[in-house]
């Protein structure tokens, strides 16, 4: 599975590099258009030096827990989400007889190396944040945690988002409020919203799990919404129940695909 | 090889439930040539898509190699070749050699026995001069030719082909039909054509099955088909007769 996924991104980084002029300008494209987020970041910290009782270095933690997570699968399984375009080309059929996992198929289909620009860009952040903060290894044993915790949060998210086009054949956009609205709303400290909000993506949306609950625990500060200290810990278990419920929506949507005309 | 019992799909359209195949029961034995007739819309490609595991039956059961194919689908792949006619299985921007050994990895096929097949399939589908052409740059008759050899890379037991020869010249038809024809008498493969031209279906077909309004019209030999009208009617008059037979009140 695993090895498949590999080669069927490299055929495709391949074909991509048959024009490396493109290839290099999008790589650094990609990584200038990222630095924005940040620089929305730091200009907000040029005018305040705390957000929502987070200093410039911890909200740059958390953006860049968050981004290396959703970048990374951004670059791996963003495609998910053109399960429609593959419907209406018919193409989904090709995936479906041959005898590998149409999620891995769709997930590797069109593979862009050039995003890997902007994980780069995530990491550099958060190695930046990590260094700044002086966190040590007492607390920084969470950081890859959090990270794989994300992962798999986020490609659950596009699972999801990609299983949901098998309904909404014609309103493909709509999953993206899920998957591009996750990353924007996890760039920030969640105790700029409300708390209704951060428990909805606590204990629904379990997005409070990809930077904030563990971050909290890495950044040794308490939740100002007050959940208690065991709260921190549970990402790992949060993650693997939502990547079995998109395993399961996955499977649905591929039992009731509905192939096109001829 | 290939069992229906009963076997149905309908769709949601709008608040009508549309039967596109309904109550379809057939047996097709191993090493059978069997040719699969319709009009459009009759419900070819369901039932085709249900054989590969594409669609759910909603109705019945479905069976190839044994194998309930929705359920069964990765695992059904790698023993059962398929052709879409009108579109292409291959990788739109690799060199035709490129997509084979892509489909080597995702077929797992072992190397020496994937390069003896290649080599057998580059000769009797002459595919030397373009394996290293992408494949968007090949010609129909050339596409078609990469993609049958794209389905039969595994050596798979049943090949279903959905109008493998729509769009063809005269040559490219024959050169296909030939190789079908060799591909199930010296290698025993199962075979499900669906075409609209009936010169395939004389060519190679021993047994014939048409559908109607997703039910079976007609199953029997050739012979027998012909037998269904008059004397001296071409294989045309006697097909055109059981599709306006079938739609007729």
């Amino acid at each position: 599975m695993v090895s498949t996924y590999f080669l069927l991104i490299w055929t495709w980084t391949r074909s991509a590099a048959a024009y490396p002029v493109s290839f290099a300008l999008m790589t650094v494209l990609g990584f200038l258009i990222a630095a924005i987020d940040v620089a929305v970041i730091l200009v907000i910290f040029a005018n305040t030096t705390s957000l929502a009782g987070f200093s410039r270095d911890e909200a740059l933690f958390l953006y860049g827990a968050s981004g290396l997570a959703f970048t990374i699968c951004d670059t791996f399984v963003s495609n998910l989400d053109r399960t429609s375009q593959h419907i209406k080309a018919g193409t989904l059929d090709t995936f479906l007889i041959r005898p590998v996992s149409p999620w891995i198929q769709l997930a590797a289909d069109r593979f862009m190396a050039t995003r890997i620009g902007r994980i780069l860009q995530a990491a550099l952040v958060l190695g930046y944040a990590v260094a700044a903060l002086g966190i040590g290894w007492d607390r920084a044993w969470m950081i890859p945690v959090m990270v794989v915790t994300g992962i798999v949060i986020f490609a659950s998210l596009w699972t999801i988002a990609g299983a949901a086009q098998f309904l909404l054949t014609d309103a493909p956009e709509v999953v993206n409020a899920f998957t591009y609205g996750s990353s924007q709303l996890t760039q920030y400290p969640l105790s700029v919203y409300a708390r209704d909000l951060v428990r909805g993506v606590t204990y629904v949306l379990p997005l409070a799990f990809v930077n904030w609950q563990p971050g909290l625990y890495v950044l040794g500060r308490d939740d100002p919404f007050g959940t208690p200290g065991f709260t921190r810990f549970l990402g790992p278990a949060a993650a693997l129940v939502l990547a079995l419920l998109a395993a399961l929506i996955w499977r649905q949507g591929v039992r009731h695909y509905r192939s096109t005309g001829s | 090889m290939i069992e229906l019992d009963r076997a149905g799909r309908s769709f949601k359209v709008k608040r009508n439930v549309v039967h596109a195949v309904r109550d379809l029961s057939f047996t097709v034995a191993p090493g059978e040539f069997v040719g699969y007739l319709g009009p459009n819309g009759a419900g070819k490609s369901t039932t085709i898509k249900m054989l590969c595991g594409i669609l759910t039956p909603t109705s019945g059961t479905v069976r190839v190699a044994g194998l309930d194919p929705s359920r069964r689908r990765t695992t059904l792949a790698r023993r059962i070749g398929v052709v879409f006619g009108q579109r292409t299985t291959l990788w739109w921007d690799l060199p035709l050699a490129d997509s084979f050994e892509l489909i080597r990895h995702l077929y797992r096929v072992e190397r020496a026995a994937f390069r003896a097949r290649l080599a057998e399939l580059t000769e009797t589908l002459d595919l030397g001069p373009f394996l290293r052409t992408p494949v968007r740059q090949l010609s129909l008759g050339q596409r078609m030719r990469g993609d049958l050899a794209a389905a039969l890379l595994h050596a798979p037991e049943v090949l279903v082909l959905d109008e493998p020869t729509i769009g063809l010249d005269v040559v490219s038809k024959a050169g296909i039909r030939d190789f079908l024809a060799r591909q199930n008498a010296e290698r025993g493969t199962t075979v499900l054509l669906t075409t609209h031209d009936l010169g395939d279906i004389e060519r190679l077909c021993r047994r014939v099955m048409v559908i109607d309004h997703g039910r079976l019209a007609f199953d029997g030999t050739l012979p027998e088909l012909m037998a269904t009208a008059p004397e001296q009617s071409s294989i045309e008059d006697v097909v055109t007769r059981l599709y306006t037979a079938g739609s007729a009140p």
